[in-house]
């Protein structure tokens, strides 16, 4: 039994540690380990279609779930007080945004934005003086965050709504009781409690923005991602230095996702 | 409230509403829709008939994959472990579902391409093989990356399971193959039933996986629709598709939920962590 788990562990992250091993190569052949340098991560860094990537991808990650948290929380507070209909629709809102698959999402927000743009811009040139000089709308970081952010709020709502349901509701009412107002009780008795939650949900929000490919790649216009660039360098070829970022890119949602976990599980062993 | 649902109409209910109406338009001289009213996107579906064939057969075997190998290992965790590790040991299985599944789908065309396990069983003398752009590939892509959402469920479901059970069958002298076939897992069959139909509800929609591993040769509806998408630009026809293929969701997942309803007990909750 132990022995099985230790075979699926070893599944797991074997291949992840080949990729981190090899980005350490010192030599040029990918699948060569030739001793062992950081050469790939200078060059990934000091590559600059890599860095812009990055740039867009942290832009879009934070600004989306940083939206997707504020307002999925407030989301899953007021959702509280709403039940019958309203509550059933939000539900399937919620239910439809996490399972139609992220190509479906991709594609809906690509062809209703393009037809939505290509009707505003020639009105945007009516309305301004000279054609040269009016605002045109496009695809790009607006679209990004819209269509990432959609994703996340779902999912900070079910995870805030699943520390609501875990609350201990004594508390409010004893907050109340001793004459605290309804904004004191929520900033000194509801906020604490359900903070885990609301963290966790936007360090998971951060990771699935940064990590997404297949939406980005419809919404992004002439934007590129880290996802999206990492995909296109692959279609070339294999090199160190996708070895390299994607070591990179695989530290930054490890550390997250732990923090997120762990501040989860501790929650979760609290309650 | 307002702010959310304002975001999920404007980005969901309303560019699915598009895409619905495209379906039934025609592509333009140029590419693009141009408005029209008949059904002949989907009466055409026939010509993407493989990419659905592809799908509803490698989406239910990488879901049967993903549960043999998820079992024994959320067994493990929730029954065996030692309390210590537990909580240590699930962080582990779950982790890698949050990561970048771009970088180890990845890390597999690195092991299965030519250079990696093919070179060392040509060395070993057992001659050729070809892994990379294989159904092979993809089905080791879809496990690699969904056994995590399969685990989860099946472990919260065995963690739930009261213990004493388990004493009382071996106690009155059931046999352990026994006690598990008729005490444990029975009770755990809520946690199959959510743990295959997410891994089921995600790969019906997979791209990346067969885009990466199955190198052209082994394609998916969401390769067939970006293929319409990016490649002929053929909105209304991918559309068409894109509505099929959520159809073909939401027929196979109605009646898969009511099939396991009974082994449910009308627990039908998305756990997604």
């Amino acid at each position: 039994m132990r022995l099985y788990a230790l075979a699926v562990y070893l599944f797991l992250y074997v291949p992840i540690g080949i990729i981190v091993l090899f980005s350490f190569n010192a030599g040029k052949a990918a699948s060569q380990l030739q001793g062992l340098s950081v050469q790939w991560y200078g060059k990934a860094l000091s590559n600059t279609f890599v860095v812009e990537a990055f740039q867009t991808s942290l832009i879009v990650a934070l600004t989306s779930s940083v939206l997707a948290t504020v307002f999925g929380t407030m989301a899953a507070l007021a959702l509280q007080g709403v039940k019958g209909k309203t509550r059933a629709l939000f539900d399937a809102m919620i239910y439809i945004a996490v399972m139609v698959p992220g190509i479906v999402i991709g594609i809906a927000t690509l062809i209703a934005m393009v037809t939505l743009f290509d009707v505003l811009n020639p009105m945007l040139k009516l309305i301004f003086a000279s054609a040269e000089t009016a605002p045109q709308l496009g695809l790009g970081y607006g679209s990004l965050i819209a269509a990432h952010g959609l994703f996340s709020m779902s999912l900070v709502i079910i995870i805030v709504r699943a520390r609501i349901a875990g609350m201990d509701r004594s508390l409010i009412e004893a907050s109340a009781d001793l004459g605290a107002t309804p904004f004191g009780t929520f900033r000194q008795v509801t906020l604490p409690q359900i903070f885990p939650g609301i963290l966790a949900g936007a360090l998971l929000a951060f990771t699935f923005s940064f990590d997404d490919f297949i939406i980005a790649f419809f919404v992004a216009g002439s934007n590129t991602t880290l996802p999206i660039y990492v995909f296109s360098s692959i279609r070339r070829g294999v090199t160190p230095e996708i070895n390299a970022i994607g070591s990179m890119v695989l530290a930054v949602s490890l550390c997250l996702l732990i923090t997120a976990q762990s501040i989860l599980r501790r929650g979760a062993a609290k309650s | 409230m307002f702010p959310a649902t304002a975001w999920f109409v404007a980005m969901l209910v309303l560019p699915l509403i598009v895409v619905f109406v495209f379906s039934f338009g025609e592509r333009g001289p140029a590419g693009g829709y141009v408005p029209a009213f008949s059904f002949a996107n989907f009466l055409n579906l026939g010509a993407r008939w493989a990419a659905f064939k592809n799908t509803m057969v490698l989406a239910p075997i990488g879901t049967i994959a993903c549960l043999f190998i998820a079992y024994p290992l959320a067994y493990f965790l929730a029954v065996r472990a030692s309390a210590k590790w537990q909580t240590m040991l699930l962080i582990l299985v779950i982790v890698p579902f949050w990561t970048s599944i771009l970088i180890r789908s990845y890390a597999w065309i690195f092991l299965l391409g030519g250079k990696g396990l093919p070179n060392v069983f040509a060395a070993l003398g057992l001659g050729h093989i070809q892994l990379i752009n294989t159904p092979f590939a993809v089905l080791v892509g879809i496990v690699y990356g969904y056994l995590p959402l399969m685990v989860f469920p099946i472990y919260v479901s065995l963690e739930r399971l009261d213990k004493r059970l388990l004493e009382a069958a071996s106690d009155l002298g059931a046999p352990p193959l026994n006690t598990f076939l008729s005490v444990t897992l029975p009770l755990s069959m809520p946690g199959v039933a959510t743990g295959c139909m997410l891994v089921f509800i995600l790969l019906m929609g997979e791209f990346l996986i067969p885009a990466m591993l199955g190198g052209g040769k082994v394609f998916f509806v969401g390769n067939a629709l970006v293929d319409l998408f990016v490649q002929s630009r053929n909105w209304a026809f991918g559309s068409a598709v894109a509505v099929a293929l959520v159809l073909v969701m939401l027929v196979t997942v109605t009646a898969y939920m009511r099939f396991t309803r009974r082994w449910s007990g009308g627990r039908d909750d998305i756990s997604l962590m």
